[in-house]
């Protein structure tokens, strides 16, 4: 295990309200593991990273509550205590991050060589030479043509996927231990997506980064992650490998999106079934099952408080009274 | 970097109706957010109260000379009363009642002068952003020669030919602001006739008219509201630098630019008499701009769920 | 043409875009080419899906359908009428039966106009009813596609995505249409909301007879809607079958790297299956390759892909393809040669 959070809540203090975005949030990842974290948009998935990372805007955010511990020789090291300088040692150093939109987290007005050997000389303390040779090494790696020569193009100068590869470069530059990728995908074509995927699995296997896999698309949790986390209203409702998820879904929440997704029932000829209803409303405080108004399987117990993840075998928990299964309520075992 | 804002989803609660008031407080939470926002809006509601009550708070008629009370300083210096709070000047007319007044010149040079802007804007602006070619071309041409010449120059030769009245004032600051309002206007139409809903009354068959009407005109609001805030508060200084030079409004009119021309030969003696309308007016810019900040965020719809 | 069931029919449909490039000397005006000569016929009641990754003209090719782009050349034959011959009067008065869902759903929604106004909005435009019969249709559009009718007087800003898009399929069918472009409508929503919008167009055109072009960047949710799948790349069709073939017997390698390239949401099948991973990116359309304009991408490309445009035609009964290597006797050939690669 290299980092575990634990009962994470961020909210954030906005014009309309609080807006409660992170309800207690609970993983842990191990080394070398790729963990997808699923969820529909605004179920918290990006503000969990980000408070990871240091990233909240505060205000309006606020971290109230969790610790979120990274792991280095078997001891821990709460990277929420940490002060601003030391978060930017973590952030690039050991961990990596990618995000949706490369443009915007990228310097326009400085070339992309310059940016990932910044970052190396800064965290690697290497020299000018050294690092401008590592960079177009690793350019080359990611895949761009004709890296001695781009290295002095500018943003700009590249298309969406070739931006994304040198999110990436940067993000596994300083060699980190951990990449965190923000939806890297979700802005690109499909033709595309599949390169990225592939590049990004190449790259983990050659160093043996942990990857956190962020993503709304089921489909490509399926080709590429060992555990998944899937989120809900600010919460973790499940939590299983990626076998187990898809032949054995244990939540509510995650059976209704198996459903939803196209293709895994073969030609589509049959209805798609849908989860009727929308995602929570994240100004109240959840004091039930997130789940609960959409829930086909509600009862009384769901509206009473919000349940933990509760473990169904070893690997596998969800956060849930009922045994779908079994059709009975679950045996309230709260995990470790 | 940003995150993406993902609006609060609605239950299938009842609905309930928001009333005056709710948006008030709305506004208000808006408001106590921003420092800026809140001092200016403050600012620019006492400015207004002033002047449309001019004659209840004023202690002094702005006119009446008293040449035996003349250049008397302010109350809190040591040959100062409270009778006249800021000094008298050289005429021996009370200076508080005077700066008072002149809220009522300053502000309406502003209104008028920016309404008449607005008004020639939007339209050359919304005739050339709409219909494109030819005439947006010759149009843009006349707007941007407008632009190129200095503008207090303009200002200073109209004003110098035809003379010292309000009227003729507001229509000079109108006249040589509008092209600014019509560029704001044509870029925003631009804008906005790409649109996706410009597009998607397009495509249900509405006709020019309407989309002018019904979808670019209601969308200038903002952005227009925005300007004429900052053009004001530039009237308003304009306004005084006019009188200043002597070029505004005649000289027996109590207004800042005509205080601070007649200050400027006590500037030694009797600072006074100079100091408080520069100061009226440096705290009226202030808070028109800051308004005008305030305003150009919290109108962007696009902004609003963000804040 | 006899043929009484088709509803639309798109003949050669060309839409290029002037660009002018260089500055002030050597300006010159380039063409993109966005939708370079596509056929397609779309039958009454029928989905037709189209295609293709972002940038290959399907957009393009939805709005010169309904004439929001006038094509540069080609026919659009609606019920046998020529739209574009028509004038600026003829063709709004002809837009109620015609209709179109925007990708971006608040973009296409007026940020300062209620719900009330915006599904109203085409009734008031074509005078249809007083402003109490208006209310009325408002509100049972609104039940139609799902929608609380309470919700009347929100704004845009004040519903997810989701709900957008309801708000505007409704203001869509406001004018009971017949003939409904759909540009991309769920592809920015969330997975368990896509399954509700799908669910709710189908639903929709079982109960109203409506007739769509339903345009989409992957194959995924194609399958669930359509009739017959057309796919593009650089502004033209590259291939086109009824959705049983296309995904049984895909025979343009485009088409089966697209396929190949969303992933199933099955982990172990996912982990056996080998993957036709295209190199490189969509090329711009002002600048098409030669020849085949897959040829750059091509994993299958030979020598008279990069000069030779392959002729769009049909193999078997309505499964027309643009590719040298498909003949209608070595058609089968095709997909063994790419999944050995
Ligand atoms: N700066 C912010 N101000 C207010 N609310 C925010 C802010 N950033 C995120 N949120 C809210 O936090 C919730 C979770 O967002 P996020 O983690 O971005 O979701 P996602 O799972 O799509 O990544 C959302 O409801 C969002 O509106
Ligand atoms: N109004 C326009 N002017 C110039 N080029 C355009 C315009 N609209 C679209 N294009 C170009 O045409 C091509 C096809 O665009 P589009 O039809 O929107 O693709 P798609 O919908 O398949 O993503 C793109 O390269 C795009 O840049
Ligand atoms: S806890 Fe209750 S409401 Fe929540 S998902 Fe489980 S059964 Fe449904
Ligand atoms: S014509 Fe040639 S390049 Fe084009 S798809 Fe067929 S084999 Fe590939
Ligand atoms: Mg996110
Ligand atoms: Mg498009």
């Amino acid at each position: 295990m290299i980092l575990q959070v634990k009962d994470l809540i961020t909210r954030f203090y906005s014009v309309d309200g609080v807006v409660y975005a992170l309800n207690g949030v609970n993983f842990a990842l191990n080394a070398g593991e790729t963990l997808a974290v699923v969820g529909e948009s605004g179920s918290g998935k990006s503000v969990t990273m980000m408070s990871l990372l240091g990233l909240i805007p505060q205000p309006p955010g606020k971290i109230e509550g969790g610790q979120a511990f990274l792991f280095e020789n078997d001891k821990p090291q709460d990277l929420l205590k940490l002060s601003e300088r030391q978060v930017r040692r973590v952030r690039g150093g050991q961990i990596g991050f990618i995000f949706q939109d490369p443009i915007s987290s990228l310097n326009p007005t400085m070339t992309i060589g310059k940016q990932i050997a910044e970052s190396m000389i800064e965290h690697l303390s290497l020299s000018q030479s050294d690092a401008r040779k590592r960079t177009v090494d690793l350019l080359k790696e990611v895949g761009i043509a004709d890296a001695d020569r781009r290295f002095d193009s500018y943003p700009h100068e590249f298309s969406g996927g070739m931006r994304q590869r040198v999110m990436i470069a940067i993000a596994v530059a300083c060699q980190p231990r951990i990449v965190i990728a923000d939806e890297p995908t979700t802005a690109l074509d499909v033709t595309v997506q599949a390169q990225i995927i592939e590049l990004i699995q190449r790259l983990q296997k050659q160093l043996g980064i942990a990857v956190i896999w962020i993503t709304h698309d089921l489909a490509v949790v399926a080709s590429m992650a060992d555990r998944v986390l899937v989120m809900y209203g600010g919460t973790v409702v499940e939590d299983a490998l990626v076998e187990d998820l898809f032949d054995n879904p244990q939540h509510p929440y995650t059976i209704g999106l198996l459903k939803a997704i196209p293709g895994a029932t073969g030609l589509g000829e049959e209805r798609l079934e849908s989860i009727e209803g929308s995602p929570p409303d994240l100004l109240r405080e959840l004091t039930s099952c997130p789940f609960a108004p959409r829930c086909q399987f509600v009862f009384d117990q769901c509206w009473a408080k919000l349940p933990p993840l509760i473990s169904v075998t070893k690997h596998h928990r969800a956060a849930c009274f009922y045994d779908v299964e079994n059709e009975i309520p679950r045996k309230e075992v709260e995990h470790g | 970097m940003a995150v993406a804002q993902q609006p609060v989803s609605l239950g299938d609660d009842e609905y309930e109706e928001q009333g005056a008031w709710q948006r008030l407080a709305y506004i208000g939470r808006l408001l106590r957010r921003d420092r800026g926002g809140m001092i200016g809006s403050v600012l620019f509601v006492l400015i207004v109260l002033t002047a449309m009550f001019a004659p209840v708070i004023a202690p002094h008629d702005p006119l009446k000379q008293n040449l035996r009370a003349a250049k008397q300083p302010p109350a809190w210096t040591e040959e100062g009363t409270w009778e006249y709070p800021l000094g008298t000047d050289n005429l021996g007319r009370d200076m508080f009642s005077r700066i008072i007044y002149g809220t009522r010149v300053s502000l309406t040079v502003g209104f008028f002068g920016v309404l008449i802007a607005c008004m020639l804007g939007l339209i050359s602006g919304l005739v050339a952003g709409y219909r494109g070619g030819t005439i947006d071309n010759v149009l843009m041409s006349i707007i941007n020669l407008f632009l190129a010449i200095p503008y207090l120059v303009i200002v200073v030769v109209i004003a110098s030919i035809l003379g010292r009245s309000l009227f003729i004032v507001i229509l000079i600051f109108g006249i040589t602001d509008s092209p600014l309002f019509a560029r704001v206007t044509r870029g925003e139409v631009l804008r906005i006739r790409q649109s996706g809903y410009v597009e998607s009354a397009r495509s249900a068959g509405a006709s020019n008219f309407r989309i002018q009407f019904d979808h670019i005109l209601p969308n200038l609001i903002g952005p227009l509201i925005t300007l004429a805030t900052f053009e004001m508060s530039a009237m308003i200084f304009y306004e005084a630098g006019l009188g200043f030079l002597g070029l505004s409004v005649p000289p027996s009119v109590p207004s800042w630019g005509n205080m601070l021309a007649q200050g400027r030969k006590y500037l030694d003696i009797y600072p006074w008499i100079a100091i408080y309308p520069g100061i009226a007016i440096a705290i009226t810019a202030l808070s028109f701009n800051l308004l005008g900040d305030w305003l150009r965020d919290v109108l962007d719809p696009r902004l609003r769920r963000s804040r | 043409m006899a043929d009484n069931n088709v509803l639309v029919r798109v003949k050669n449909l060309k839409k290029f875009f002037p660009i002018k490039q260089g500055v002030i000397f050597n300006r010159q005006t380039i063409q993109v080419k966005a939708v370079n000569d596509v056929s397609f016929e779309i039958k009454q009641g029928e989905t037709l899906s189209l295609v293709g990754e972002s940038g290959c003209g399907k957009s393009t090719t939805g709005r010169a359908v309904l004439q929001l782009h006038k094509p540069t050349s080609g026919q659009v034959l609606y019920e046998d009428q020529d739209l574009t011959t028509l004038s600026e009067g003829e063709l709004r008065a002809l837009r109620p039966k015609i209709q179109m869902i925007f990708q971006d759903s608040i973009a296409s929604l007026n940020p300062r106009h209620s719900v009330r106004k915006i599904i109203g909005e085409p009734l008031v435009i074509h005078n249809v009813g007083t402003a109490k019969t208006i209310h009325n249709r408002v509100v049972e559009l609104m039940e139609l596609v799902g929608l609380n009718p309470k919700w009347m007087k929100r704004f845009p800003h004040e519903f997810s995505g989701g709900q957008r898009q309801r708000i505007n399929i409704a203001r869509a069918l406001a004018l009971n249409p017949s003939f409904v472009v759909c540009d991309e409508p769920i592809s920015a929503l969330d997975v368990s909301i896509q399954a509700q919008v799908v669910n709710l167009l189908k639903d929709l055109q079982q109960q109203l007879g409506l007739t769509y072009l339903f345009i989409a960047h992957d194959l995924s949710m194609v399958q669930y809607l359509s009739d017959r799948v057309a796919v593009m790349y650089l502004g033209k069709v590259m291939e086109l079958a009824d959705k049983r073939t296309l995904f049984s017997d895909p025979l343009h390698p485009y088409t089966q790297s697209l396929m190949s390239a969303v992933p199933l949401p099955q982990p172990k099948l996912e982990r056996k299956r080998k993957r036709i991973i295209l190199q490189g990116e969509v090329p711009s359309p002002s600048n098409a390759p030669s020849g085949c304009v897959f040829h750059t991408r091509c994993p299958l490309a030979i020598d008279r892909c990069t000069t030779d445009v392959p002729e769009y035609r049909q193999i078997h009964l309505g499964h027309s393809v643009a590719c040298h290597l498909v003949d209608d006797q070595q058609s089968s050939i095709i997909p063994t040669r790419l999944n050995s690669k």
